[in-house]
């Protein structure tokens, strides 16, 4: 009897289990039920949970939402591109464009306040990479999400794009700034 | 007519028609291989930042062109040859409709040089994944249609061997493990094909304009049915190649037949529902959906992957003792053939698909660890760990055993072919764990430059980052040298190595001989503790399993507040 042979007892579902198998499953079974209770404890306990709260959205709507909140709260705008930053009041809904390839505008949020930021894409499929935190949220066009995010350290942050978008792929960089 | 050959080094016999097939199959899967290496190349010296090689066009190409070629066509053709090895030669029967099974290759074949067409004619530089909206040329999406249907061929070929086999009484009893575990494969590459075509039909459709839109989130999580899928095809599959390689080089049977082929059948139960933790990113699925899929379903999978991740060793070790290697816990391991490429090959395979690609991938397919890793490199750095020094490293080893088998060649340098398993091995696992460094510290994947050149907002990445991903380029370039040693041994080989005797011919088949099952009864599953050297490996295992696990959840504790 060996692997690639037929089993020589026919009934081999009859034979008695090692006491490593028997051990080892048992452990392995355990770890595996350990790790299902930390993802639902930290529903409960955790303050990192992905929101699930999404819209259909068309790119009509979404960029008229963007531009309603960047007329009423743009304190200032950077570049040569006077791209707005916007400073909404905390627990507002904050509007997120992606689009080939920028993200628009730029928000400036406090520090442990809440805000409900809406992401969406106006074309193919982008990623929000927020660096040096290391958070990474999908992007993908015709969805609206809506996430909660409470910074808790002030600084200066970047959202780099990391899903592959097309040639100007690697220059797709947004800001944030966490006062 | 159908004739058979016994080899008479090991005993095997082949349907001459299935071991045309098997050649066939085998040398175009080395091929790409050579071809995907080539591509690495490229990729790896882009992504090495001091060297930033190829201009953003051509690495996007490059890097579409290297995934496609290896995880789809290098891996996929190989797998069909072996389904008809663990049909046609392990239960020792012809090959059913042996033209069919060339009409499956042809299409694989053509579907492949067309997608490879498509990719460097320059406008279809969408990634193996080709999300939605972003559009390739139409014959991208034809050729891996033309592919899937080719291999959907093979698996269906497979299935008619078995029947054969049964109606011709071959073999009494049960199929063997490694015979079953092809099973399993071949059961899940059914339902990936399935969802390939539900999902790449349309897409491409919509690329010639009869369609107007396909959902980019529908896509996703059906182009992930069959993404994730596939790679539960290449599991089974190179978990087949360990069993099989165990049981040739040690004669190792499996501690119990029922633990075995029980965890092969959670796969078949549970492995394809997994596709979710590609998701756990994503809007629009709800919470509980992606823990049912990623806890539940996922879990018994990976559950099934740590009961094979012990019993293969610990087979090994039962039949090592039973040669007299008993001294303590690790003479077995000792005295294991190291110098013999087809033993060293798959070894470094099992641990490094267990420790580097098993543990990474559970963490990351938790669904809020996913966060601070979704997209960034530290992903290659995973897959590479359970595709390359998985699947594609236990393919090597298959090989250096098929080739005086299969191919009647004496292996040419059987120097380097000793030293190649540890060159490969080894400096793929330093090169998945610095992108797995990298991707820690935020570096992307699929990323042209991650200094952002050309943006105001470039983010400066630690200098830690750009040391990680410089030696990424560094042992890149070590793996691929000895990829290319692989690639000469086997392609030189078959080329100018010295042919061996075929063995005898003959028009009828040798059934299995039975072997009478009082012997088999004084076996294993002993109710002992047979293996205590793989119990204590086993151990080291869950100790950094568990101590990896609750690192990144401290790291993910201390991210911005999301809810
Ligand atoms: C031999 C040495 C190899 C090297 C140095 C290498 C290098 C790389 C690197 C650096 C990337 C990531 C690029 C990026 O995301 O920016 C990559 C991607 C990838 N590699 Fe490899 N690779 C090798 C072999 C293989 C093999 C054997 C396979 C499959 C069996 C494979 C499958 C893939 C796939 C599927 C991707 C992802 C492509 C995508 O993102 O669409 N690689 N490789
Ligand atoms: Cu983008
Ligand atoms: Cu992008």
């Amino acid at each position: 009897m060996s692997a690639i042979l037929p089993p020589s007892d026919r009934l081999w579902w009859k034979q008695p289990l090692d006491r490593v198998e028997g051990t080892w499953i048992l452990i392995a079974f355990i770890w595996c039920m350990i790790m299902f209770a930390m993802m639902v404890g930290w529903h409960i306990y955790g303050k990192q949970n992905l929101s699930t709260e999404t819209y259909k959205t068309t790119r009509e709507l979404f960029t008229a939402k963007t531009q309603a909140v960047v007329d009423k709260y743009t304190v200032r705008t950077e570049t040569d591109k006077n791209i707005p930053v916007v400073r909404p009041p905390a627990g507002s809904d904050v509007y997120l464009i992606s689009r080939l390839w920028d993200w628009w505008p730029i928000l400036e949020l406090e520090k442990d306040k809440t805000y409900r930021l809406h992401l969406t894409s106006m074309d193919y499929n982008h990623g929000f990479s927020l660096q040096p935190v290391n958070i990474n949220i999908q992007v993908v066009p015709g969805y609206e999400h809506v996430v909660k995010v409470t910074p808790n350290q002030s600084g200066i942050f970047s959202i780099i794009c990391n899903e592959y978008c097309g040639i100007g792929h690697a220059n797709m960089v947004g800001r944030i700034y966490v006062k | 007519m159908t004739t058979y050959r016994t080899c008479p080094r090991s005993g095997l016999q082949f349907d001459t028609q299935a071991e045309k097939l098997m050649l066939a199959n085998a040398v175009v899967a080395v091929v790409y291989l050579l071809v995907g290496g080539i591509l690495a190349v490229g990729v790896v010296l882009t992504r090495w930042p001091a060297v930033h090689w190829l201009a953003a066009d051509n690495f996007y190409m490059v890097l579409t062109a290297h995934g496609i070629d290896m995880l789809i066509f290098w891996i996929i053709f190989f797998e069909i040859a072996v389904l008809y090895f663990c049909s046609s030669t392990l239960l020792r029967c012809r090959i059913a409709t042996p033209r069919i099974a060339w009409l499956g290759f042809a299409l694989m074949l053509i579907g492949s040089v067309t997608t490879n067409v498509a990719i460097f004619r320059g406008d279809s530089s969408v990634m193996m994944t080709s999300y939605v909206p972003m559009m390739a040329h139409p014959a991208f999406y034809l050729g891996l249609i033309l592919f899937a249907v080719g291999a959907l061929v093979g698996c269906f070929v497979f299935f008619g061997t078995l029947v054969v086999a049964k109606n011709e009484k071959t073999y009494q009893g049960s199929v063997p493990l490694v015979t079953f575990g092809a099973i399993t494969a071949a059961i899940i590459a059914v339902f990936t094909i399935a969802s390939g075509a539900i999902i790449l039909i349309p897409t491409f459709l919509m690329s010639v304009g009869v369609i107007k839109e396909v959902d980019p989130l529908v896509y996703r999580t059906i182009w992930w049915a069959f993404g994730h899928s596939s790679q539960q095809i290449n599991v089974a599959a190179h978990i087949s190649i360990w069993y099989a390689i165990a049981a040739i080089c040690f004669g190792a049977k499996p501690m119990s037949e029922r633990v075995s082929r029980g965890a092969f059948l959670l796969y078949i139960l549970f492995l394809q529902l997994a596709s979710a933790h590609h998701l756990l990113a994503d809007p629009g699925l709800s919470t509980e959906w992606k823990v049912v899929n990623t806890s539940y379903f996922m879990y018994f999978a990976v559950l099934a992957s740590m009961i094979h991740g012990l019993t293969i060793p610990g087979a090994i070790e039962v039949a090592q003792r039973e040669k007299g290697f008993t001294k303590g816990l690790f003479e077995w391991l000792r005295k294991a053939p190291w110098g013999n490429p087809v033993f060293s090959g798959m070894f470094i395979s099992l641990i490094g698909f267990g420790f580097l690609g098993g543990i990474s991938g559970v963490m990351m397919g938790t669904e809020q660890l996913n966060m601070i890793i979704h997209n960034t490199i530290y992903v290659p750095g995973h897959f590479h760990a359970t595709v390359v020094i998985g699947t594609t490293l236990s393919f090597m080893s298959l090989t250096y055993f098929l080739i005086p088998v299969l191919f009647r060649r004496e292996m040419i340098s059987p120097g380097l072919a000793k030293l190649q398993p540890y060159l490969f091995g080894l400096s793929m696992y330093f090169f998945v764990v610095v992108m797995m460094g990298a991707g820690t510290l935020g570096v992307s994947r699929r990323h042209w430059d991650m200094a952002m050149g050309g943006s105001p907002f470039a983010y400066e990445f630690p200098g830690a980052a750009y040391l990680m991903m410089g030696l990424v380029g560094i042992t890149g370039v070590v793996a691929i040298v000895g990829g290319a040693l692989y690639i000469y041994i086997t392609v030189g080989s078959l080329l100018w190595g010295r042919k061996l005797d075929a063995g005898a011919l003959s028009p009828k088949t040798v059934p299995i001989p039975v072997v009478p099952s009082t012997v088999a009864l004084q076996g294993h599953g002993s109710a002992g503790f047979a293996a205590p050297g793989t119990f204590a490996l086993a151990s080291v295992f869950l100790v950094a399993f568990v101590l990896y696990y609750f690192i990144n959840w401290k790291y993910l504790s201390q991210v911005w507040g999301l809810s």
